[in-house]
């Protein structure tokens, strides 16, 4: 018992390490543009020790090139990275103890498997013994001793995705980049790859970054997501924090499924359609996430004591296996999502109820190019 | 019924097609055919059908000093002329392919001029310039001449190689700590050996058949087409079929390495993306 209440402690100083000691790489006010296209705005970030950070984003929301700048293939338009002590964007790509897991794993197609992983630590001038035990050890890793000999032209695609981070592995970098390495796979091995990348990521104890515009897998993988939207952050947290106070509606939407309430306050009350509830907020308009779990099917006729309560007509249902989406219309043409574990069969009329502490306040996401 | 109709047409139209091939095969192969028999006919060009087969003609040529002298020349001007134009293309492919600089598109075309230009006007060109150095003409002065005519090839060759590369690869070989030199060895110039090998096998074919640029720039020494040229003014001989002959066995082979080498190529490439 003790031990779970220790490891439990362990796990969360790894994910919150950010805040106390000093990170692994900081990112300082980094903007780029192409001409006159801006693709990111002041991103300032830090990423700890051993820390598995995603950087989630829709495409052409900059993530790549936040990679490709940390990595060294672009250089930022303004802002610095700092890996300890060392101004990194100041260094070529070759000098830096960053290592890149690509999209399209970019294998050497000349070389073979061996050769491939081998090949930063050959340019390193390491010696040959060196080089087989590392290459031997990081092969056995990734399970791929057998395929050594092969050309990458020869073995699967997930076998590639294998060799692409034990190449990158092999180099002991203080800091891995992944760029969308698991979107080529199809959906059993990706769910298998992402357990098994995580746990390798936890062995290695090496600091990832992950880019993807995947909200599960971001969710499933990462100590932190750092959400991105045309070129800005917009909110960067751990997956729980993100999904249960998202800090605006762009991030309430994309990572999970959410009702956007759009209400008013007065006088220390929230009116939204049909729906009033107290709340300690500032007389204005606001606006407020509402996830499908956390409205249910109400029975009876009496409110639960400090619950909002609604009555509605279901307009549509899904099922989908554990659980039961349903949209329900509750007058003035407020459409709630609701999820439910099983309703039992079609629905008609039902009362809804929330508490409204689940209603987490918003800021308005605006419009950008 | 109608289907039957429809059959016998398709029947009619693929022999008209079958025997339009066939025209067309042999409008293209047959002089090479007549070529080579003759190399062996006993009564010289004349005459049909040959008869009298022989391997005298190949005999007489084998002891023919000034033929061999000549095939000697080309295959040193071809070389020289493959050495020069690499040197030049790749780097001006690569480029074209990354570099970004003010008048490129000036450049590019002015590298790929030559490709359009007709021989007579480079060679011709090529003789004055020399005449104002006061350059003497020799085997060097063709040498020149071809190699600077045939940049472009080298150029357009390793540039579309170059398109097909996957920049991917040299970004790799950066991160895992290579710098630009060592990629561009160890990655980028294995990625584009076919297209090199390409490149110099095309401009040795050209090189060794070229005759308007090499007409204005020859000095004491002929090239081989040179020669023949010369000869057939003097009225033609088997002899020169048997040349012909061999030259041909050899493109043949040539090609066929070529075109292995390329297949192997490919089919590692294709896989290389999957």
């Amino acid at each position: 018992m003790g031990l779970t209440t220790n490891s439990e402690i362990v796990v969360r100083t790894t994910a919150e390490g950010a805040a106390g000691r000093a990170p692994l790489l900081r990112i300082q006010n980094v903007a780029k543009s192409f001409g006159k296209n801006v693709v990111l705005r002041d991103i300032s970030l830090d990423v700890a020790e051993g820390e598995f950070l995603t950087i989630l984003g829709e495409s052409g929301s900059g993530k790549t090139t936040l990679l490709r700048i940390i990595a060294g293939f672009e250089t930022a338009s303004a802002g610095e990275l700092w890996m300890g002590e060392e101004r990194l964007d100041r260094q070529p790509p070759y000098r830096r103890r960053v290592n890149t897991v690509f999209q399209s794993y970019a294998l050497f197609p000349h070389l073979t498997v061996e050769q491939n992983v081998a090949y930063g630590l050959r340019v390193a001038k390491r010696p040959e013994a060196e080089i087989v035990s590392r290459v031997g050890e990081a092969l056995e890793k990734v399970k791929m001793s057998a395929h050594a000999k092969s050309k990458p032209s020869r073995i699967s695609g997930g076998q590639q995705q294998r060799i692409a981070l034990a190449r990158a592995l092999v180099n002991r970098p203080r800091l891995l980049l992944l760029d969308e390495p698991l979107s080529a796979l199809d959906a059993n091995l990706r769910r298998q790859m992402q357990v098994e990348l995580k746990s390798l990521q936890r062995e290695v104890g090496i600091s990832f970054i992950f880019v993807t515009h995947d909200q599960e897998e971001a969710m499933v993988m990462s100590d932190r997501i750092a959400l991105l939207r045309s070129g800005e952050l917009e909110q960067v947290a751990t997956p729980r924090e993100i999904y249960g106070r998202p800090a605006t509606a762009y991030a309430a939407q994309f990572i999970g499924h959410t009702n956007l309430l759009k209400g008013e306050v007065r006088g220390g009350v929230v009116r939204c359609g049909l729906l009033t509830w107290p709340a300690a907020l500032p007389d204005g308009p606001a606006l407020f996430s509402l996830r499908p779990e956390n409205i249910r099917l109400a029975a009876g006729n009496v409110a639960t004591a400090g619950r909002v309560r609604v009555r509605g007509t279901v307009r549509h249902q899904a099922f989908h296996g554990a659980t039961e989406l349903i949209r329900v219309e509750c007058g003035d043409g407020m459409m709630l999502v609701v999820r439910t574990p099983g309703s039992g069969g079609p629905l008609d009329a039902v009362e809804l109820e929330f508490s409204p502490t689940d209603a987490g306040l918003v800021r308005e996401s605006p419009e950008r190019i | 019924m109608e289907l039957l109709v429809s059959d016998a047409k398709l029947v009619s139209g693929s022999r008209w097609l079958f025997v339009h091939s066939a025209a067309v095969f042999a409008f293209l192969y047959l002089p090479i055919a007549v070529l080579i028999l003759y190399s062996f006919n006993g009564e010289g060009v004349g005459g049909f059908p040959p008869h009298h087969l022989t391997l005298d003609w190949y005999r007489t040529l084998f002891a023919d000093r000034p033929i061999w002298d000549s095939v000697l020349n080309s295959l040193e001007v071809a070389f020289a002329a493959m050495v020069i134009s690499l040197t030049f293309g790749v780097p001006a492919a690569l480029a074209l392919d990354r570099a970004q600089f003010p008048g490129k598109t000036l450049f590019r075309r002015l590298v790929l001029l030559p490709l359009i230009l007709p021989g007579i006007i480079t060679g011709l060109s090529l003789l004055m310039l020399f005449n104002v150095m006061g350059t003497k003409l020799s085997l060097m002065t063709i040498v020149l001449g071809h190699g600077t005519a045939l940049i472009s090839v080298a150029t357009t060759e390793v540039f579309a190689g170059l398109q097909k590369l996957d920049r991917a690869q040299e970004e790799a070989s950066l991160d895992l700590g290579a710098n630009y030199w060592q990629t561009f060895w160890r990655i980028t110039v294995p990625n584009l050996k076919l297209p090199i090998i390409g490149a110099a096998l095309l401009i040795f074919t050209l090189s060794m058949d070229e005759i308007a640029v090499s007409f204005f720039l020859i000095g004491r020494d002929n090239t081989l087409p040179l020669e023949i040229w010369g000869r057939l003014r003097r009225g033609i001989t088997p002899e020169i079929n048997a040349v012909s002959t061999i030259i041909f066995v050899f493109s043949l082979v040539a090609i066929v390495f070529w075109y292995r080498l390329r297949v192997r190529g490919e089919s590692a490439a294709e896989g290389g993306t999957r």
